[in-house]
């Protein structure tokens, strides 16, 4: 295939790109609603995570690690499900801040320390130039593959001009400068790119399935077939298991570990997934969409690789199978097709990854750099900011690309491209501990971080990069042979003695332990700055600063006009004016008239300004103009104390609110019984009305017949008349004792008057007194268990009143003709029983309850209209109750009459 | 409701590392065919769609109820 059919094709698709950058970026600024704000656009774009290394090398791995390459994609995939709580906070902490790169989230979250943004720059660019030097040897090796498949590998070309390598970074160089840095967006959104690589991905994954599809069903007959065939052969065979392929638990669990970290770390995946995002729900979709993606990518890589190994053997590098066997077969279209893949998979990668470093690094190390050595300018010397930072963009990516071109003419040319990019994904992985803790845990120090970082990328650079620049014969290799200083325990691949891991698994580990270790140790043992302290909290409790201007805790003054000067450098004029605009709008406020900014609008201005040159650049800036007032760390603590404050407040609101609850459900309960007794009150006073009015109708009517026909009564019936009115009155008077003893011992006023008393004694005296009312109703009493005194303490007028009435009751109830009283007494245990039976009529079941009550008389149709006043038994009952005792009827039917059986016991 | 949901995402995350993880893969770690697939071949997919589906619903739920 020649070489201009290959460029041709790739300067087409380039074309393409362009052309849907463009058109979406049009579309954004008519205003329209953007397509990157689709969640699929943005699980698309994600899959910028899928490079070349995918493309062409995870068929390179497959064919030593087996399966394990597996790892790179399960890391991500079981990571997936936290995105809703781990990157949704990364996300809402970045829009709220206006972070625009990883450096600027960590600098950010330490006191906006410019330190740690050049830390995390540096760590950045230098672990990331060799995953930038792999893409560049895939699009290379993929042109020399098309163009001289068969033929014997090119001689080494004497002049770097001759190199396709030199030519394929220059154009990419060209390529990321012309994408990536068109404008300078306020908030790093590039919708066009975003756009641009979502389509990339489409074709890539595309790409790939045709090249597999064609493997497994055009050479073989399905993965029956190819399977069945791979494991006859011992070289294949060794694919289908981890053991086969050498590969330990704990290596394993290492990758995973490494590409977990990876897919939000790596600077490019922090730009798509964080500083690209346009909205934080678009997170759920990408929480599926994503890993199928990943998943539907790598179903073809075992069976490509085990195809590759079977036709060539060790002949061709299997990082090329992808290419090589199409075109052994012939399939010219496809390996092109399957270039193009693999182009775009690296394309995207470099322009992202370069772009997202380029920001970092003009932002954390250039800007801060120029502004302390005042390179700006000051006054009316001052050039225009926004296109310098541009430029110093374009020359990073420039300088970057040159570096990965380096480092893969010198280095990279003697491993496979996993093992590379494996190299990239460690150093991303010493940023775990200082973001991960910096959003979960409050107490993490800048000092912390610094020292973690520093030494984690210490670890890393002796671990894994010096060793390969050593074996490439860049550095004496004495090292790697012997240890450091000839100490045998420094060696990098296996320190401190740690033998038997794979280079990248023992780099991990040890890297990852101290600088865990030491970002922990040191940030407990170090004092944050008043700046850490309120970063830390914001970051770490993002919810509660939500919706609202964060620091009214920096209390900072400048003039407005300076201020106006300031941003005009780094916004240009338009955006400055529009941004006041904004400004005055939202707070009503004109500033035209106001002659010193207020903390507000200081911090207003520092939020645009990080949008485009960073956080701890815009501190900088802002420091040459700002007067900030001082603060004490008392003032800070306090504010954030508030906070805390407030919370607890909130907490113990909760609390009285619930016990105000139940409060309110005991008030109600009191008031229903308030009520009900308030009802029973009125119910007793219109019963007793009623009780007093039947005698005093009668006392009434009977005195005035004697009054007005006393001449014409006979004496008889006077006589008669006069009987009746005594009998009423007492029948009043009788009413209004029993109301006012009702009275004396339900009010507590009464207490009761304790004494030993003799019930045998008190039995038959009341007998006695009432002997007369027995004879005149014939009615005969026996008393039993009265021959023993039967003593017991008690109010002796009282339970003579109980005993009264139980016989009265007994002796209105009984047999008419027949009647009969028993009174029984028998101590039981320590209570003394009363048992008074008659044999009337009995009580009816449904009554028996009820007859304790007040004013119930007992109404049948053989006895007529009711006698007494329905307060004996009622009175009884207190009485008895008071002594603490208690009293129950026993009656059984009204249809045989038996008679009733009241019982009353009494504690001795 | 959202805190049913983080906490059914975070037992997906906590079963499926089990699931992909040393002991339990050494079972399938075998040099012979399921199907017509690499035992691991088989089960790594499996899982992991099975994974993807899970977290599909999850998601899913949550659209349901604003």
């Amino acid at each position: 295939m020649g070489l201009s059919v290959v460029v041709g094709c790739s300067l087409a698709y380039i074309s393409l790109l362009f052309l849907i950058a463009w058109w979406v970026d049009k579309r954004a600024t008519e205003l329209r609603p953007g397509i990157v704000s689709s969640p699929y656009v943005y699980a698309l774009s994600l899959a910028v995570y899928c490079t070349a290394w995918t493309f062409f090398g995870s068929v390179g791995r497959a064919t030593t690690g087996g399966l394990s390459f597996l790892g790179v994609y399960l890391g991500p995939t079981l990571l997936a499900p936290l995105w809703f709580m781990l990157l949704r906070k990364i996300i809402l902490i970045s829009k709220n801040q206006r972070i625009t790169s990883i450096a600027d989230f960590i600098s950010a979250r330490y006191g906006k320390s410019t330190n740690i943004g050049v830390m995390v720059t540096l760590i950045a660019v230098l672990g990331i130039v060799p995953y930038i030097s792999i893409q560049l040897k895939a699009v290379t090796f993929g042109i020399n593959t098309l163009t001289h498949f068969g033929e014997a590998a090119p001689a080494p070309k004497p002049h770097f001009w001759q190199d396709a390598a030199f030519w394929v970074t220059l154009a990419m160089a060209l390529f990321t400068v012309v994408f990536g840095t068109r404008k300078l967006d306020p908030n790093e959104r590039h919708e066009g790119l975003v756009a641009a690589i979502a389509f990339e991905s489409i074709v890539k994954l595309i790409a790939f399935i045709m090249v597999g599809v064609f493997v497994t069903f055009g050479l073989y007959n399905g993965f029956d077939d190819l399977f069945g065939k791979a494991l006859q052969q011992e070289q294949t065979a060794r694919m289908f298991t981890f053991s086969g392929s050498g590969i330990t638990p704990f290596s394993w669990n290492m990758l995973m570990l490494l590409s977990l970290f990876a897919i939000i770390l790596l600077p490019r995946q922090f730009h798509i997934s964080v500083v690209e995002n346009t909205h934080p729900r678009q997170i759920t979709k990408a929480m599926w969409v994503f890993p199928l993606y990943l998943l539907l990518i790598n179903i073809f890589v075992l069976p490509v690789a085990m195809a590759g190994k079977m036709a060539f053997g060790d002949t061709i590098h299997p990082d090329t199978y992808v290419l090589s066997i199409p075109l052994s077969q012939g399939a010219n279209w496809l390996a092109l097709i399957a270039f193009i893949g693999g182009f775009s998979a690296a394309t995207s990668m470099i322009v992202v990854e370069a772009t997202a470093l380029s920001i970092m690094f003009s932002n954390h190390v250039v800007v801060p750099l120029l502004i302390k050595t005042r390179l700006f300018g000051q006054g009316k010397d001052m050039v225009d900011g926004a296109s310098r930072l541009l430029d110093i963009r374009r020359i990073c990516i420039m300088l970057m690309l040159f570096l990965a071109y380096l480092y893969q003419k010198s280095v990279g040319s003697t491993y496979d491209l996993v093992s590379v990019g494996l190299i990239s994904f460690t150093a991303a992985a010493q940023l775990a501990p200082s973001l991960i803790g910096g959003i979960y845990w409050k107490r993490g120090t800048r000092q912390g971080a610094i020292t973690g970082l520093a030494i984690g990328f210490l670890f890393w650079a002796y671990c894994l990069p010096l060793p390969s620049m050593a074996q490439a014969g860049i550095i004496s290799d004495e090292f790697v042979k012997n240890g450091l200083f000839g100490l045998s325990f420094l060696k990098p691949y296996s320190l401190f003695g740690l033998s038997g891991l794979d280079p990248i698994t023992h780099a991990a580990f040890w890297s990852l332990l101290f600088n865990t270790w030491f970002y922990s140790i040191v940030s407990i043992n170090s004092k944050p700055s008043m700046l850490n302290l309120t970063q830390a909290d914001l970051f770490v409790n993002i919810s509660k600063y939500i919706g609202r201007q964060d620091s009214d805790i920096l209390k900072r003054e400048a003039k407005v006009s300076e201020l106006r000067n300031m941003l005009n450098r780094f916004l240009g004029e338009q955006r400055t004016i529009a941004m006041f605009q904004e400004y005055e709008s939202m707070n009503q406020v004109k500033l035209g008239q106001q002659q010193l900014a207020q903390a507000d609008l200081v911090n207003f201005a520092e939020t645009h300004l990080a949008g485009a040159i960073g956080a701890a650049s815009a501190r900088l800036v802002l420091d040459s103009v700002v007067k900030e007032e001082a603060i004490t760390m008392d003032e800070v603590m306090r504010i954030l104390e508030q906070t805390r404050e407030a919370v607890e407040h909130g907490r113990l609101m909760e609390a009285k609110n619930a016990e105000l609850k139940t409060l309110t459900l005991q008030l109600t309960t009191a008031n229903d019984q308030l009520k009900n007794l308030d009802r029973l009150k009125a119910d007793f006073i219109t019963t007793v009305t009623h009780e007093l009015r039947t005698p005093v109708t009668s006392i009434k009517s009977l005195s005035k017949i004697i009054l007005d026909y006393s001449d014409e009564l006979d004496d008889n019936r006077k006589q008669e008349y006069l009987r009746i009115l005594v009998m009423e009155s007492d029948r009043i008077s009788r009413l209004i004792n029993q109301v006012l003893d009702i009275e004396k011992i339900q009010s507590n006023e009464a207490p009761l008057n304790l004494d030993t008393v003799n019930l045998s004694d008190l039995v038959r005296q009341a007998a006695r007194g009432m002997e007369q009312m027995f004879a005149e109703k014939q009615v005969t009493i026996r008393l039993h268990g009265t021959d023993k005194p039967n003593n017991l303490r008690a109010d002796r007028d009282r339970l003579m009143q109980v005993i009264v009435n139980l016989l009265s009751n007994a002796l209105k109830f009984c047999n008419p003709e027949d009647g009969q009283i028993d009174v029984e007494l028998e101590q039981s245990g320590d209570k003394m029983l009363l048992r008074v039976r008659d044999n009337g009529l009995g009580i009816p079941p449904t009554m028996q309850q009820l007859i304790f009550e007040k004013f119930t008389q007992l109404h049948s149709q053989t006895q007529g209209k009711p006698h007494g006043t329905g307060l004996g038994l009622f009175i009884t009952k207190s009485i008895v109750e008071k002594h603490g005792g208690s009293i129950r009827v026993e009656s059984h039917s009204v249809a045989v009459p038996q008679g009733a059986m009241f019982e009353v016991r009494i504690p001795v | 409701m959202a805190d049913d949901r983080s906490a059914r995402l975070l037992l997906t995350f906590c079963l499926f590392l089990l699931l992909l993880n040393y002991p339990l893969l050494t079972i399938v770690d075998k040099t012979e065919l399921w199907f017509g697939f690499p035992a691991l071949y088989f089960y790594m997919f499996l899982v992991w769609g099975i994974m993807i589906f899970v977290i599909a619903q999850i998601v899913k739920q949550r659209k349901k109820k604003p």
